[in-house]
């Protein structure tokens, strides 16, 4: 199979970036240096091609309550031009992917599920529409679309730069909530823009036309980051990424365990409510707990965890070398005794073969 | 993009440098291994005392996206070991020919390796 290509890649290759492959696209894994473009976002404002997220459109009368009962969260209670973050679960509540929900109007819903996801979401949003013999056209967009996110303290300044264009698009981007979304003009182009991010800094996402990728992207003149950045970055601010943290064939989780409870509405009904509602009553037997490493060493996904006495008792599913901190950090699962401080935190990472002390911490690592 | 490789050493297929000092010999990565790597953050190498074969582990990098072994061009014993890189490991990044260097080898007497690459050779491969 060859790796799909975001329409900025010419733009990518010419200004020296190197590739990886994710997700089932080839992406840009760093342009300068992954410290320079973590940096970039912490300290100012740094953009970062997200084409390979997928998109999904639902559109007619039941499009808000097909998604609405695909979804953990209430779908149907977020207003025209908002948005907001959910798990698709099965029904045995396992989390399949995660994914923001934008309410674009009454009858169309468009949602971002994860690289390689779309065209699985795509089928399952079809298959239910039909079964459950409700009426919604449903349109995997991922082609037509190219994302750009531009994330950083400075990043509404540069936003409602590029969008000023004498006709009132400035207030709207300084004025545009948090997980909001709107339309806009940059370079030229009709866009959707949303106030969501996955740096744990303020920042924005922009949906163009796929053929006015290039024109966008130039326009947004910034530090320009990879995927390496938004690993560090996501790690830091305790995100999940799905395949990773989360993988319905080799680490199936449900939303408690992964974190995001609050992304589950037991008052709307959704496949996995029923299983959810236990989960919910009785709590998740492990969540996905943050660490730091006391001793040297770099803690990656596989890696196991041991109690201080070297009892197994989890696996690390997530970790870095934190830029902005400076200490190795990551997230696992272990038994949720250790992420409810009912332990006196102390754990260990076993990095080829030698145990490295760590403690247990509350994600996010960072002032998000 | 090109990189340096200067002329004043040897080098490995598996992007090591070696320069021969007054009797022994200074280890370290390429140029283009460190940008291949990406942002160093981490280094772990064999307690000084230690007879190494050639071929033989000597230590391990880490950038923020890999994990990456350095092999012992020679035998030898580790007679230094480059540990301002545990406080500062950006240094193989940004001077990987010297302040970056990594380990010091006492080689022993047949250590003669004819896997050592020149630099024009080296510079074949990378190219």
């Amino acid at each position: 199979m060859t790796a799909r290509k975001p329409p900025l890649y010419d733009a990518h290759t010419d200004r020296g970036a190197k590739l990886t492959e994710f997700g089932g696209w080839e992406m840009p894994v760093q342009f300068d240096s992954i410290n320079t473009e973590h940096e970039s976002v912490r300290e100012s404002v740094g953009k970062f091609d997200v084409s390979h997220m997928g998109q999904i459109e639902a559109r007619g009368p039941d499009a808000v309550s097909l998604t609405d009962r695909l979804v953990t969260n209430d779908v149907g209670g977020i207003e025209p031009g908002r948005a907001d973050y959910g798990a698709i679960t099965d029904s045995e509540g396992t989390m399949l992917d995660d994914a923001i929900t934008y309410r674009l109007d009454d009858e169309r819903v468009l949602f971002v599920p994860n690289a390689g996801h779309d065209e699985e979401m795509a089928e399952r949003w079809r298959t239910y529409c039909e079964e459950w013999g409700l009426d919604a056209e449903i349109e995997n967009a991922t082609t037509d679309w190219a994302m750009v996110a531009v994330q950083g303290p400075d990043a509404e300044d540069l936003a409602a730069t590029v969008t000023n264009t004498g006709d009132g698009n400035e207030a709207v981007v300084r004025d545009l909530g948090h997980f909001s979304v709107t339309s806009v003009t940059v370079a030229g182009t009709e866009c959707l823009l949303a106030h969501t991010g996955y740096t744990g800094e303020d920042g924005f996402e922009l949906l163009c036309p796929t053929a006015d990728a290039g024109s966008v992207w130039e326009t947004l003149d910034c530090q320009p980051c990879g995927l390496g950045a938004r690993d560090t970055l996501r790690i830091e601010a305790g995100l999940l990424l799905s395949g990773q943290d989360f993988d319905p064939e080799t680490d199936p989780r449900d939303p408690y365990a992964a974190g995001i409870g609050f992304a589950v509405d037991l008052d709307t009904d959704f496949i996995g409510r029923d299983a959810l509602r236990e989960v919910e009553r009785d709590g998740p037997e492990e969540r996905l707990t943050g660490f730091s490493l006391l001793d040297r060493g770099v803690p990656r996904h596989g890696y196991p965890i041991t109690d201080d006495e070297g009892t197994g008792i989890g696996t690390v599913t997530s970790g870095t070398m934190s830029p902005s901190l400076g200490e190795p950090i990551g997230l696992g699962y272990l038994p949720a005794r250790y992420a409810t401080g009912e332990t006196d935190g102390e754990i260990a990472v076993v990095i080829r073969g030698e145990a490295k002390r760590a403690r247990v911490r509350t994600p996010p690592f960072i002032d998000a | 993009m090109s990189f340096e490789v200067p002329e004043d050493r040897q080098y490995l297929a598996t992007h090591e440098w070696v320069h021969h000092e007054d009797g022994s010999v200074r280890i370290g990565i390429s140029d283009f291994a460190q940008d291949e790597l990406g942002d160093v953050v981490f280094v772990e190498f064999p307690a000084v005392g230690e007879e190494l074969q050639a071929d033989e582990e000597l230590g391990v990098i880490e950038s923020i996206k890999a994990v990456s072994d350095l092999y012992a061009p020679v035998s030898g014993e580790v007679i230094a070991t480059n540990d301002d890189l545990l406080d500062v490991p950006e240094l193989v990044n940004e001077d990987p020919y010297d302040e970056g260097w990594m380990v010091e080898l006492d080689p022993a007497d047949d250590a003669a390796s004819d896997e050592l690459l020149s630099a024009a050779e080296y510079r074949e491969q990378i190219e």
